[in-house]
């Protein structure tokens, strides 16, 4: 680590002597070094790896639309829905980075979605992956905040009522939930005090906490290694260099191979923007192109469809405070898996046909919740959440004893790798 | 795992198809807001039938004018008519005490109509005025029953009937559902000619609902081309970096 190591290789010229300079002011070259260019990762990582550094491109994206969109917009009751309207219609490009902050909130969702998904196929939370998985899900939660309180900020109705709904959960906790309610709006309903708050924590607070657990969650991804789809700690083989002999440098091999990742998403993205930008109403929601109405609420209430596999849980639950716990309840779990999980294996390609079955159970539950959590509530529909609320809590609670008297089998010393 | 993705997919095809949602069946509208002709017919239209009552208070005039392919001048000679600048919105003159007092609520603004509730909604809207001869205007609504909005273009449409069926259900109740329309008195329009009077007019409230549309379709191919081009750059790339690994 001594920095004249670093700046003897550091080149020559004017741009070699620059880069010594800085290095001796600031670990540059060895940052960059012990990050990126002698960052060994696993060879073997598949479709399923693109998701964390295409998490990371969305963020940027967020940052960038967002710092535009605040500069035209205005933060209050009167004049947000005509601001945004404004930024549609008569801000220069202002209609792109409206539908690229709004698609990529959803975006945001999908790649996180996937991303932990991946995390529970090879097993990326068990040990010595805790913290990882913590900071992950910190990340997590943060994002799910940042899109609540992003959602008020058009002021449409159903940013209104969707805010209304879901702060008034909160009402749900006994003793306190009144006077809590009450300070989360700075009101007694959702009014321009609350649109005030909830644009400062959007725009200042959540990003910032944001960006310190994406660091803290690097940093713990790069103290202990990368997991891959074997599940394989590939640092237990290394060659007489130190370096894992199934690792290669994270750049250029991923920077590259991460590139096609990027441009793939990049022209799903733009299929949405350019030519679906509503989704279909799922991305923006048709009744919030009517300004918010404190009198009146819109035809059917619903969440934006990331939520919507809690709210399904919410609403299958018959008591308003139990169905409130148990939602809360489906989100924490996953900080648990760590500890639930007693598998001896990481990969799913090790598990035995248990810990599928649960896995399977719980994907199309999830996606099934998140399907009736749309749809407005019918007998059958709230039957049918019920069936999938039981199949999504199984996969946790269940998790201690299947994982721990399944059959697994046997793991290798070594990745598996097809060179192509 | 292909198999667990094609579970994926198959499980969130049905919610693809509930996108629409619900409503009484409505005609469709079939606009096409490439369509210049019909955008400044729709344009006319509006300015002489909706916007005394109905603002479209974020749309501005001469955006709109470049927009459907007319001249400053021609916004000024064909569109305005009470003394409002090109640059300015167009918001109306009605006092809101007035609107409430005559109609009972304030003419929503049109500008996100198109939007909220969709063109479809609009068009069958517009179509749908029935004589109902109990009610304050004469007229009843099949799309919006109990509309406080007079049938404004009953002029050009004349006036229709409706035509009920009728039942008795399991309990005992008469109920009675719509069958069709009836031409009482023809109008200066034919019903062709309406119906292509209305899609004109709900052609101009869709691109006013969102006028980036006339430039994001155009965008988006070019965007996509380059987009797949670096990608298959992208792709040769990391073919080449990773030939070395074993």
């Amino acid at each position: 680590m001594s920095s004249t190591s670093q700046t003897a290789k550091a080149g020559n010229g004017r741009l070699g002597a620059l880069t010594a300079w800085i290095d001796e002011r600031f670990p540059m070259t060895a940052l960059w070094k012990s990050q990126v260019a002698e960052y060994y990762a696993p060879k073997n990582m598949n479709f399923w790896y693109y998701f964390g550094s295409l998490a990371l491109l969305v963020m940027v994206i967020q940052f960038i639309t967002g710092i535009f969109l605040t500069m035209n917009y205005k933060p209050s009751a009167t004049e947000a829905f005509s601001s945004v309207e404004y930024i549609m219609r008569d801000v220069e490009w202002g209609w792109l980075i409206r539908y690229m902050h709004s698609t990529g909130a959803s975006a945001f969702f999908i790649v996180i979605y996937l991303h932990m998904f991946r995390a529970l196929l090879y097993g990326s939370y068990q040990k010595p992956r805790e913290l990882l998985w913590i900071f992950g899900m910190l990340i997590y939660f943060v994002l799910m905040a940042e899109a609540f309180f992003g959602y008020l900020l058009p002021w449409g109705n159903m940013s209104y009522w969707g805010a209304q709904v879901i702060v008034s959960l909160f009402g749900a906790i006994p003793v306190v939930g009144d006077s809590l309610m009450e300070w989360i709006r700075g009101d007694f309903f959702i009014s321009d005090v609350t649109l005030n708050r909830f644009f400062a924590l959007h725009v200042v607070a959540i990003p910032l906490a944001l960006v310190f657990l994406v660091i803290a969650h690097l940093m713990a991804l790069h103290e202990v290694g990368s997991n891959n789809p074997d599940g394989v700690e590939i640092k237990k083989v290394k060659g007489p260099d130190g370096i894992p002999l199934d690792g290669i440098a994270f750049h250029p091999y991923y920077t590259v191979k991460d590139l096609i990742g990027v441009g793939v998403f990049l022209i799903l993205f733009s299929l949405v923007i350019f030519f679906a930008p509503t989704m279909g109403g799922y991305f923006l929601e048709y009744a919030n192109f009517e300004p918010a109405n404190p009198l009146q609420t819109p035809p059917h209430i619903a969440p934006v469809w990331y939520f919507t596999p809690f709210y399904a849980i919410l609403r299958a639950v018959p008591s308003k405070s139990l169905g409130a716990a148990l939602m809360g309840l489906a989100v924490v779990l996953f900080v648990f898996l760590p500890w639930l999980d007693r598998g001896k294996v990481k990969s799913i390609r090790y598990r035995g046909p248990l810990f599928k079955f649960f896995l399977i159970s719980f994907a199309i539950s999830f996606v099934a919740l998140g399907y009736l959590g749309l749809q407005a509530p019918t007998p059958l529909f709230t039957n049918l959440a019920r069936l999938f609320t039981v199949m999504y809590f199984a996969f946790f609670l269940l998790m201690p004893w299947y994982s721990s008297v399944d059959k697994t089998k046997p793991v290798p010393t070594r990745v598996t790798y097809h060179a192509h | 795992m292909r198999i667990k993705l094609l579970v994926l997919v198959a499980a969130l095809a049905p919610a693809a198809s509930f996108a629409a949602g619900g409503g009484a069946n409505l005609d469709r509208a079939n606009v096409d807001i490439g369509n210049r002709a019909a955008l400044q017919r729709g344009a006319a239209n509006f300015v002489n039938y909706c916007l005394g009552c109905h603002s479209a208070q974020y749309v501005r005039y001469n955006r709109m004018a470049a927009d459907i392919g007319i001249t400053e001048q021609q916004l000024i000679d064909n569109l305005m008519f009470t003394g409002e600048r090109p640059h300015d919105l167009m918001k109306i003159g009605i006092n809101r005490d007035d609107a409430l007092r005559w109609f009972g609520v304030v003419p929503p603004d049109l500008s996100l109509i198109a939007r909220s509730r969709g063109a479809d909604y609009v068009y069958t809207f517009l179509r749908s005025y029935y004589a109902e001869p109990g009610r304050p205007t004469g007229v009843n609504n099949l799309v919006l029953p109990g509309t406080a909005m007079p049938h404004v273009l009953w002029e050009l449409q004349g006036t229709q009937d409706a035509v009920w069926e009728g039942h008795v259900d399991a309990q005992g109740n008469a109920q009675k559902h719509f069958k069709e329309f009836q031409l009482a008195t023809p109008g200066t329009l034919t019903p062709e000619q309406f119906d292509g009077f209305v899609r004109d007019t709900v052609t101009f409230l869709e691109y006013i609902a969102e006028p980036a549309q006339l430039k994001r379709r155009a965008l988006g191919f070019p965007v996509i081309a380059f987009l797949v081009f670096f990608t298959l750059l992208a792709y040769a790339l990391k073919k080449e970096f990773w030939k070395d690994v074993k």
